[in-house]
C-alpha cells in the first residue's frame, strides 16, 4: 500500500466509511457542481455608483491611492502625474494587454517596457480583471496580458481598473472567472490585492512595502 | 529530525518568560491583535452569520476529507501538478529534499508555513547542503536568530527592533556599519533589499497553503507582504507543503473562510494578498514556475478524525484563540516548546506527539473560554483540554498529588453527613488559627497560591452548620 | 435554554421553592455570601430552603475525573428534586450545574432527562434576581467606588454581565467604574491556581493592576474563588483595596470584615 492509499484508509477508517457509499459521493459532486454561495455582507452590494463609493473607501482605508479618469485614452496622463508627483523615474513596465497597448503613451514622456519584470523595474502597470467593492480589493490574472511579476517586484503598482468591472462582492468575482475560465478552471495565478505590501513584524509598527510595491495607486475607467 | 518538543519542561519555560524582561515588553504587542479583531467584527454585521458559516464548511469538509482530496488531487493533475502523499514528518521531508534533488536545487525560499516547522524541513535542507531562507520578515528574523516561531500569524512577535538590528548586522556581510538601522522602516529597507536577491536567485520556491480548493486544484496563499507570491512564481518549481485538513471544496467556501480568516487574525477586512495557484505555468505565461508540487502531510491527523478531537481540524490557523488566552499573554509561545502555541498548540500538540509528552498544555488553563468565544470555526477548545485532562487521569498520568487530593475530596464529599461535620471542624479550626488577620500568608498543601498571595481564613462555622443551627426560624 | 424572561416584577409562580447551592467555597470560608444570597432571594419573594449538600464536582470535572463528578452530580440532582429553582452564588458552580451537567449523563437515557431537568431549573444567583424574578433594584447602601470582575464562567457559560452591573447601579453611594480589562481571567481556575502558581500570579497580578489603575477602592465579583484570588494578590501587594462577594454589597450586608480580613483591621 502506498502512501496515498494508506492516507487515504486511514482517513476512511476513522470517518466509519468505505469510501464507494453512494449518497456521500453525491453530497460531494453536488457542492463541487453547485458551489453555494454562503453568507455575502450587504457592504459591497448596489448599483454601479454604490459600488464604485464602496470600493474607494475600502482601497484608501488600505493604503491604496485612487484617481478617476472618464477613459481609458486620459490613463497614461494620469500615471505620469502620479510617477512625476512622486518622484519616481519616468519608466514603465507593461504586458501585452490590448487595452493598454492602445493608451496614447507617447504623449507622455514615459519609457515604456514590455513584458515580464526581471526584478529592476520601478513601477509598472497593470490592467485589472475586476475590482470587488466589498474589500476594495483588485483581481488581477496571470498571462501575457498582465504578467503576475509586474504585481510584486515593482516598487509602484498602478493598475487600471473598468469602472463597470467593479463587482460587489468575492463570490461575483468568481462568476467572471468561471465565465473565463470554464467550470472548473482558473488562471495559472489569480491575485486579490488590497492595498500596497505592508509588514508589521518589527515590534508591531505598520510599514509598507515589504517585499512587493511600496505603493498601489489604482486609476478608475469610466 | 523534526522539532524536539520541551513541552514536558512546560512549568521552567513559564519560569524562563515570566523572568524575561525583554520579552515580557514585546509580548503587550500581541494585545492590540484583541482590539482591532473586535473592530473589525464590529463593522462588518454578517460576521457571526460568517463564523456559522465557516464552522458548517469545514465539518462538511472534514466529513467527506477522502472524497474531497481526492478531487483537488484529480485537478491538481489536469492542470499540470503533481501531487504526493505523505504520511508522516519523515516522509514529507524526503519527498521535498528528493524534489529538490531532482532539479538540483542550491537555494530555496520560503514562504511561512507551519507544517514546514512541524516536519523540521529547514534543517534537513540545510543538512543536504541547499540552502533555505525565510521570506516571511518575521520568520526571517527568528531563522538568523535560531529560534523557532512564538505566534502562528506575528511569528517574531517576542523580538525588539534593537534584537533585528543585531542580527541583520552579524549576518548581512554587505552591510555599511555607519547605515543606520535605527528604526523599524530602515530595518524593513534593508531586509527588503536582501530578500530581493535570494527571491531572484532561488531554484526551488516552498510555500506553504492556506486552503486547497477541490474545485479547481488550486493553493491559497494569504501574506500581506507579498513574500509568499516571490517565492511561488521566481524558482523553476514551486512546492506546496500543506496538512490534509485544508482541503476545502469551493472558490465559494474559501471566500467564507477568507473573511473570518484575516478578521479575526490581524483585524483586517482582507490581507494585502490573496493567491490562488494552479498548477504550472501555461503556455502564453511569461512567469511562473515550469513545475508544481503539492505535498499533502497527515502525521497524526487522519486518525483524529471521527474522535473527540476532530473538531480542532477545523482551525484555519488565525492566531485570535492565543491572543486572546491569558497564558500566552502571560508568557507568550516559546513557552509552549514546540510548534503551536497557544489553546490551539494545547489542544493539538497531544494529538500530534502524544499525551505523554504534550498532555502539560491542556492542564494549563484556567478554561476560561476565551477562546471558543473569538475562533471564527468555533471549535470548542475548553472541552477538548478536558478530554486530554480525561485521557491522562484515566491513564493515570496525571500527578500523584493531585490524584490523592482529588480522592481525599471525593471521599468526603460523597458523605454528605461526613462531609458537614468535616468542614465545620476544619473551618472552625482554620478560623481560630487565621483569626488575628484573617488570612494566612502560608498554608500546607497550598504552597503554590501562597508563595505569590495571601488566603482568606474561614469565618468560622460553615454555612450548612450555621443554617441548621437557625433551622425552623423564619426570618 | 434557562432564560426564561419574567414579565416585570411578576414571578412565575408566588413564592417559588428555591434551593439554594450553597458551593463548597461559601459553605466553609464565607458563609456570609450564603446569608446574603438567601436575604436577597427572601425579599424578592421565595423560600428558601438548603438541602444537606456537598460539591458540585467541578473540580473532579476539569482535572478529568469524570467518575467522581457523576457521582457528585447524582448527589445534587436527588438533593435538590423537590425544588422549583436551584440557585448559586457563584456563575462557576452554576455553571456546572446549568451547562455540564447533562452531558456527564450521555448515554444514560434516564438520568440524563433529570439531569437535563435539573439544569434548566439551576442559575446563578444575580441572574436569577434579574432575569427569573424580574427584580430591578434593591434597597442597599454602600459608600465606595467599586470595579467589578466578570467571572469567566458566569460570563461565558450563562451570560452574566449587565445584570449585576444594572443592580448595581441602584445601590446609593455607589459609584461603578469600569475595568479596561473586566472580562480577562483572573488567573484562578480552581486546581490551576495551585498547580501553575507562577503562572497564575501572573494573570493576577495583571488583574490587580487593573484594579488599581481603575482607582477603585473595592472589587466585586460573583465567585469566591475569583474573590479570595484576586484579594489574597492585592493584600500580598499591601493594597487598600478590598474585595466583596456581590451578593454581599446587593444584601445591605456588607459590614462586617472583606474577604481575608478580621474584625480587627479597620474597615475600608
Amino acid at each position: 500500500m502506498n502512501s496515498r492509499e494508506a492516507v487515504l484508509a486511514n482517513i476512511r477508517r476513522s470517518l466509519g466509511v468505505r469510501g464507494d457509499e453512494a449518497p456521500r459521493n453525491l453530497e460531494v459532486d453536488t457542492r463541487l457542481m453547485q458551489a453555494p454561495a454562503g453568507v455575502a455582507p450587504k457592504r459591497g452590494q448596489g448599483d454601479a455608483s454604490a459600488r464604485l463609493a464602496i470600493f474607494k473607501e475600502e482601497a484608501e482605508r488600505a493604503q491604496a491611492s485612487i484617481a478617476e479618469v472618464a477613459s481609458w485614452t486620459d490613463a497614461p496622463a494620469e500615471v505620469a502625474r502620479f510617477l512625476r508627483e512622486n518622484n519616481c523615474p519616468a519608466t514603465l513596465r507593461m504586458g501585452a494587454d490590448a487595452r493598454l497597448h492602445a493608451m496614447p503613451w507617447s504623449a507622455t514622456s514615459l519609457e515604456i517596457l514590455h513584458g515580464a519584470s526581471d526584478g529592476r523595474d520601478l513601477n509598472a502597470v497593470s490592467a485589472a480583471f475586476a475590482g470587488i467593492a466589498e474589500t476594495g480589493t483588485l483581481a488581477l490574472v496571470s498571462g501575457a496580458d498582465n504578467p503576475t511579476t509586474l504585481n510584486f517586484l515593482s516598487d509602484n503598482h498602478i493598475v487600471v481598473l473598468s469602472r463597470d468591472a467593479i463587482l460587489a462582492d468575492y463570490e461575483s468575482a468568481f462568476a467572471k472567472l468561471r465565465g473565463a475560465y470554464g467550470k472548473g478552471g482558473a488562471p495559472r495565478t489569480l491575485n486579490f490585492i488590497t492595498g500596497p505590501s505592508r509588514s508589521a513584524d518589527i515590534e508591531q509598527t505598520l510599514l509598507l512595502g515589504a517585499h512587493g510595491p511600496r505603493r498601489l495607486h489604482i486609476v478608475i475607467v469610466g | 529530525m523534526t522539532l524536539i518538543a520541551t513541552t514536558a519542561k512546560f512549568k521552567d519555560n513559564v519560569h524562563e518568560a515570566l523572568t524575561d524582561a525583554r520579552l515580557q515588553g514585546a509580548l503587550g504587542h500581541a494585545r492590540n491583535f484583541i482590539t482591532r479583531r473586535a473592530a473589525s467584527a464590529e463593522r462588518l454585521p454578517e460576521f457571526e452569520a460568517l463564523r456559522d458559516s465557516a464552522r458548517a464548511i469545514k465539518d462538511h469538509a472534514l466529513a467527506h476529507l477522502d472524497l474531497y482530496l481526492e478531487a483537488y488531487e484529480r485537478k491538481v493533475r489536469e492542470s499540470g501538478g503533481e501531487v504526493h502523499y505523505a504520511q508522516d514528518a519523515d516522509e514529507a521531508r524526503a519527498i521535498i529534499l528528493d524534489l529538490c534533488k531532482s532539479m538540483g536545487a542550491k537555494t530555496v525560499t520560503k514562504g511561512k508555513s507551519m507544517i514546514s516547522e512541524e516536519i523540521g524541513l529547514n534543517q534537513a535542507l540545510e543538512a543536504a547542503g541547499i540552502d533555505a531562507v525565510e521570506t516571511d520578515l518575521g520568520e526571517y528574523i527568528i531563522q538568523l536568530r535560531g529560534e523557532t516561531p512564538s505566534h502562528i500569524i506575528a511569528l517574531a512577535i517576542h523580538v525588539t527592533k534593537e534584537d533585528v538590528e543585531r542580527e541583520f548586522r552579524k549576518a548581512h556581510r554587505d552591510l555599511p556599519p555607519d547605515r543606520s538601522l535605527a528604526e523599524p522602516e530602515q530595518l524593513l529597507g534593508e531586509a527588503r533589499a536582501v530578500l530581493r536577491a535570494k527571491f531572484l536567485a532561488a531554484d526551488v520556491g516552498i510555500t506553504g497553503a492556506n486552503f486547497l480548493i477541490a474545485e479547481t486544484g488550486t493553493s491559497i496563499i494569504v501574506t500581506n507582504e507579498g513574500n509568499g507570491d516571490l517565492t511561488q512564481i521566481l524558482p523553476r518549481a514551486h512546492i506546496v507543503i500543506a496538512s490534509i485538513e485544508k482541503v476545502t471544496p469551493t472558490l465559494e467556501d474559501a471566500a467564507q473562510l477568507l473573511r473570518v480568516l484575516s478578521r479575526s487574525a490581524t483585524g483586517q477586512d482582507a490581507s494585502v494578498y490573496a493567491t490562488l495557484s494552479t498548477g504550472p505555468r501555461r503556455p502564453d505565461d511569461p512567469d511562473g514556475p515550469s513545475a508544481y508540487h503539492v505535498v499533502i502531510l497527515d502525521n497524526g491527523r487522519s486518525s483524529m478524525l471521527g474522535g473527540e478531537f476532530e473538531d480542532m481540524l477545523r482551525c484555519i490557523r488565525c492566531g485570535a484563540c492565543m491572543n486572546h488566552c491569558p497564558v500566552y499573554q502571560a508568557v507568550g509561545g516559546h513557552a509552549y516548546g514546540w510548534v503551536y502555541p497557544g489553546p490551539m498548540g494545547a489542544v493539538l500538540t497531544p494529538s500530534l506527539i502524544g499525551v505523554a509528552e504534550g498532555g502539560q498544555l491542556p492542564n494549563a488553563s484556567t478554561l476560561c473560554g476565551r477562546c471558543e468565544e473569538v475562533c471564527p470555526v468555533r471549535i470548542p477548545l475548553p472541552k477538548m483540554m478536558r478530554h486530554w485532562r480525561e485521557r491522562e487521569f484515566e491513564r493515570r498520568l496525571s500527578p500523584a498529588p493531585l490524584r490523592y487530593g482529588l480522592g481525599f475530596w471525593a471521599f468526603f464529599a460523597s458523605r454528605p453527613a461526613l462531609y458537614r461535620l468535616s468542614t465545620d471542624l476544619a473551618a472552625r479550626a482554620m478560623h481560630l488559627i487565621g483569626r488575628g488577620k484573617g488570612r494566612f500568608s502560608w498554608a500546607p498543601f497550598a504552597g503554590g497560591w501562597t508563595r505569590y498571595r495571601d488566603l482568606a481564613a474561614p469565618q468560622g462555622a460553615t454555612f450548612q452548620s450555621q443554617w441548621r443551627g437557625r433551622s425552623g426560624a423564619v426570618r | 435554554m434557562n432564560a426564561t424572561a419574567a414579565s416585570s416584577g411578576a414571578m412565575r409562580k408566588s413564592q417559588p421553592r428555591v434551593g439554594l447551592f450553597v458551593t463548597c467555597l461559601v459553605d466553609i470560608i464565607r458563609p456570609s455570601v450564603g446569608f446574603a444570597a438567601v436575604k436577597l432571594l427572601e425579599d424578592a419573594g421565595c423560600k428558601v430552603i438548603v438541602p444537606s449538600q456537598t460539591c458540585c464536582g467541578q473540580p473532579a470535572y476539569n482535572a478529568g475525573d469524570r467518575a467522581t463528578a457523576k457521582a457528585l452530580a447524582r448527589q445534587a440532582i436527588d438533593a435538590f428534586e423537590d425544588c422549583d429553582y436551584v440557585v448559586a452564588p457563584s456563575g462557576s458552580c452554576g455553571g456546572m450545574l446549568a451547562k455540564h451537567y447533562p452531558g456527564l449523563f450521555a448515554g444514560e437515557p434516564e438520568l440524563a432527562i433529570r439531569a437535563e431537568r435539573f439544569a434548566e431549573k439551576s442559575y446563578e444567583l444575580v441572574s436569577f434576581l434579574v432575569d427569573v424574578l424580574g427584580v430591578e433594584k434593591v434597597a442597599a447602601r454602600y459608600d465606595g467606588t467599586v470595579a467589578y470582575h466578570d467571572s469567566c464562567a458566569g460570563l461565558r457559560e450563562l451570560g452574566v454581565k449587565a445584570q449585576p452591573r444594572r443592580l448595581l447601579a441602584g445601590v446609593e453611594g455607589l459609584t461603578l467604574v469600569e475595568l479596561n480589562e473586566a472580562e480577562t481571567c483572573c488567573g484562578f481556575g480552581g486546581l490551576f491556581a495551585a498547580k501553575y502558581g507562577e503562572l497564575s500570579n501572573a494573570i493576577v497580578s495583571r488583574k490587580a493592576d487593573d484594579i488599581r489603575g481603575a482607582k477603585a477602592n473595592t472589587v466585586l465579583a460573583g465567585d469566591l474563588g475569583c474573590l479570595m484570588n484576586i484579594a489574597g494578590k492585592l493584600q500580598r501587594e499591601g493594597s487598600a483595596v478590598v474585595a466583596r462577594h456581590v451578593a454581599e454589597v446587593l444584601a445591605g450586608m456588607a459590614d462586617g470584615p472583606a474577604i481575608g480580613e478580621s474584625q480587627k483591621e479597620p474597615r475600608q
